[in-house]
C-alpha cells in the first residue's frame, strides 16, 4: 500500500506528467482500414486495441507511442471474412494474435502536421513504416489522426489463392484516430 | 399497325432476359460457395450484370412510354389479356426493384458495386449491418417472384405460338416468326 502510494506520488509529481496528454479514450478513438476488393475499397475496423501514447503538445517530436491490436477483434463487416482473415493464410491469430506499432521518432512535418516513424510488426515481421497525422487539442482532450499505407504481402497477409492482388489489392490503408486526455 | 414490338424494344427485351438467365443462376451458385478470391469475383460481375440490367430497364421503360406496344390479338380472352397485361408490368417492375433491392444491399453491406470495376455507383445507404441482412430476404425473395413470373411469361407465349392458339403472338417479339403467315 506504502508502496503503490510513492509510486502515484513519484508519477503525479514528475515535470512532464503536467504536460503530456497519456489516458486514452477508447470510446472516441478507433482504428479502421480500407482494403480494395475487385476494385472497391471496403472499410474494416478493428475492435480491440491498447494505444499508451504520450504526447505534450508544446513539444510533439518528444511522443512516444506504443498501439497493440488485437488481430482476433477485426471486423470486416462479414462474418464469414472475419473467420476466414483469422486463418492461417491471413493473420494466423493463433500464433500470432497482436499487431503492433512501436514509435521510434516524431518530426514535424508542416504546422500541424507530424510524421511518427517506427517498427510495425504483423505475423511475426516487422518493417519500418511512416505514418502522418495531425494534432488538434480541444479544451481537455487531444486527437490523433492519421493514414498510412502498408502493402500486406510484405508481412505474408493472404498468401496462396489469396495472393491474387486482382482480387484483393495489395495496398491497405490504415486509419488511426486517437483521443488522449491528461492524466 | 404492325403487329410487332419495335427493333429497339425488341433488342432490349432479349438482352435483358439474357442477363437476367444470367445473374439469377450465378446468385443462386455464388452465394453457397465458401470464402474465396473466385466467390468475390462472381459476386462482382452478378453485381456488374445487375447494374447494366438496372440500366437497360431505364432506357426501356423510357422508350415504351413513348412507343405502344402492338396490341394484344382479339382472339384472346379478357381474363387473358388481363392476366398478360398484369405479369407484363409486374415483370417491368420487377427489372426495376431487383438489381436495386441487390444495390441497396450492397451499400447497406458495405461494399459499393463499381460497374466493371470502374465506374463506382453512389451508396444510397449508409452501412447498417441489419439492414443489410433484411435487404438480402427481400432481394432473394424478389428473385424468387421474378422466377416465377418469367416462368409464366414463357409458358403463356409457348402456349399461345406453337402449342394451343398459334396465333403468332411470340412473332411480337421474335418477328422472324411471324415472316411465313
Amino acid at each position: 500500500m506504502k508502496h503503490w502510494l510513492t509510486v502515484a506520488l513519484l508519477l503525479t509529481a514528475s515535470p512532464a506528467s503536467g504536460a503530456e496528454f497519456t489516458v486514452l479514450h477508447p470510446q472516441q478513438s478507433s482504428i479502421t482500414f480500407v482494403s480494395t476488393q475487385m476494385g472497391v475499397p471496403v472499410e474494416g475496423s478493428f475492435r480491440k486495441f491498447t494505444a499508451r501514447i504520450a504526447v505534450d503538445p508544446a513539444r510533439p517530436e518528444a511522443g512516444t507511442a506504443r498501439i497493440d491490436i488485437d488481430l482476433a477483434s477485426i471486423d470486416t463487416g462479414i462474418a464469414e471474412a472475419d473467420e476466414e482473415v483469422a486463418g492461417k493464410k491471413w493473420f494466423d491469430t493463433r500464433n500470432h494474435p497482436v499487431a503492433s506499432f512501436v514509435s521510434s521518432s516524431v518530426k514535424q512535418s508542416d504546422q500541424g502536421r507530424y510524421t511518427a516513424s517506427g517498427k510495425m510488426t504483423i505475423k511475426g515481421k516487422s518493417l519500418d513504416v511512416n505514418a502522418p497525422f495531425t494534432l488538434k487539442q480541444n479544451t481537455d482532450t487531444l486527437t490523433i489522426d492519421g493514414m498510412f499505407p502498408l502493402k500486406r504481402l510484405d508481412y505474408g497477409i493472404g498468401t496462396g489463392i489469396w495472393s491474387d492482388t486482382e482480387v484483393v489489392a495489395d495496398e491497405v490503408r490504415i486509419r488511426f484516430h486517437f483521443t488522449v486526455a491528461k492524466k | 399497325m404492325t403487329n410487332h414490338y419495335t427493333r429497339t424494344a425488341i433488342t432490349l427485351h432479349w438482352a435483358i432476359a439474357l442477363l437476367i438467365f444470367a445473374a439469377f443462376p450465378l446468385g443462386v451458385y455464388m452465394h453457397e460457395l465458401p470464402l474465396s478470391p473466385d466467390k468475390l469475383r462472381l459476386y462482382s460481375y452478378h453485381k456488374w450484370i445487375g447494374a447494366s440490367i438496372f440500366l437497360l430497364a431505364v432506357l426501356r421503360v423510357t422508350w415504351r412510354t413513348t412507343h405502344r406496344p402492338p396490341p394484344l390479338p382479339d382472339s384472346m380472352p379478357r381474363w387473358e389479356k388481363l392476366a398478360a397485361n398484369t405479369v407484363h408490368y409486374l415483370l417491368y417492375a420487377l427489372i426495376f426493384a431487383v438489381p436495386l433491392s441487390g444495390w441497396l444491399m450492397s451499400s447497406a453491406k458495405g461494399v459499393q458495386t463499381v460497374w466493371f470495376g470502374v465506374l463506382p455507383l453512389p451508396d444510397l445507404l449508409a452501412k447498417d449491418k441489419e439492414l443489410g441482412d433484411l435487404l438480402k430476404e427481400v432481394h432473394e425473395s424478389l428473385n424468387f417472384v421474378l422466377l416465377g413470373l418469367v416462368l409464366a411469361h414463357i409458358g403463356a407465349a409457348l402456349k399461345h405460338h406453337h402449342f394451343i392458339e398459334r396465333d403468332g403472338i411470340l412473332a411480337r417479339m421474335i418477328p422472324i416468326l411471324g415472316k411465313d403467315t
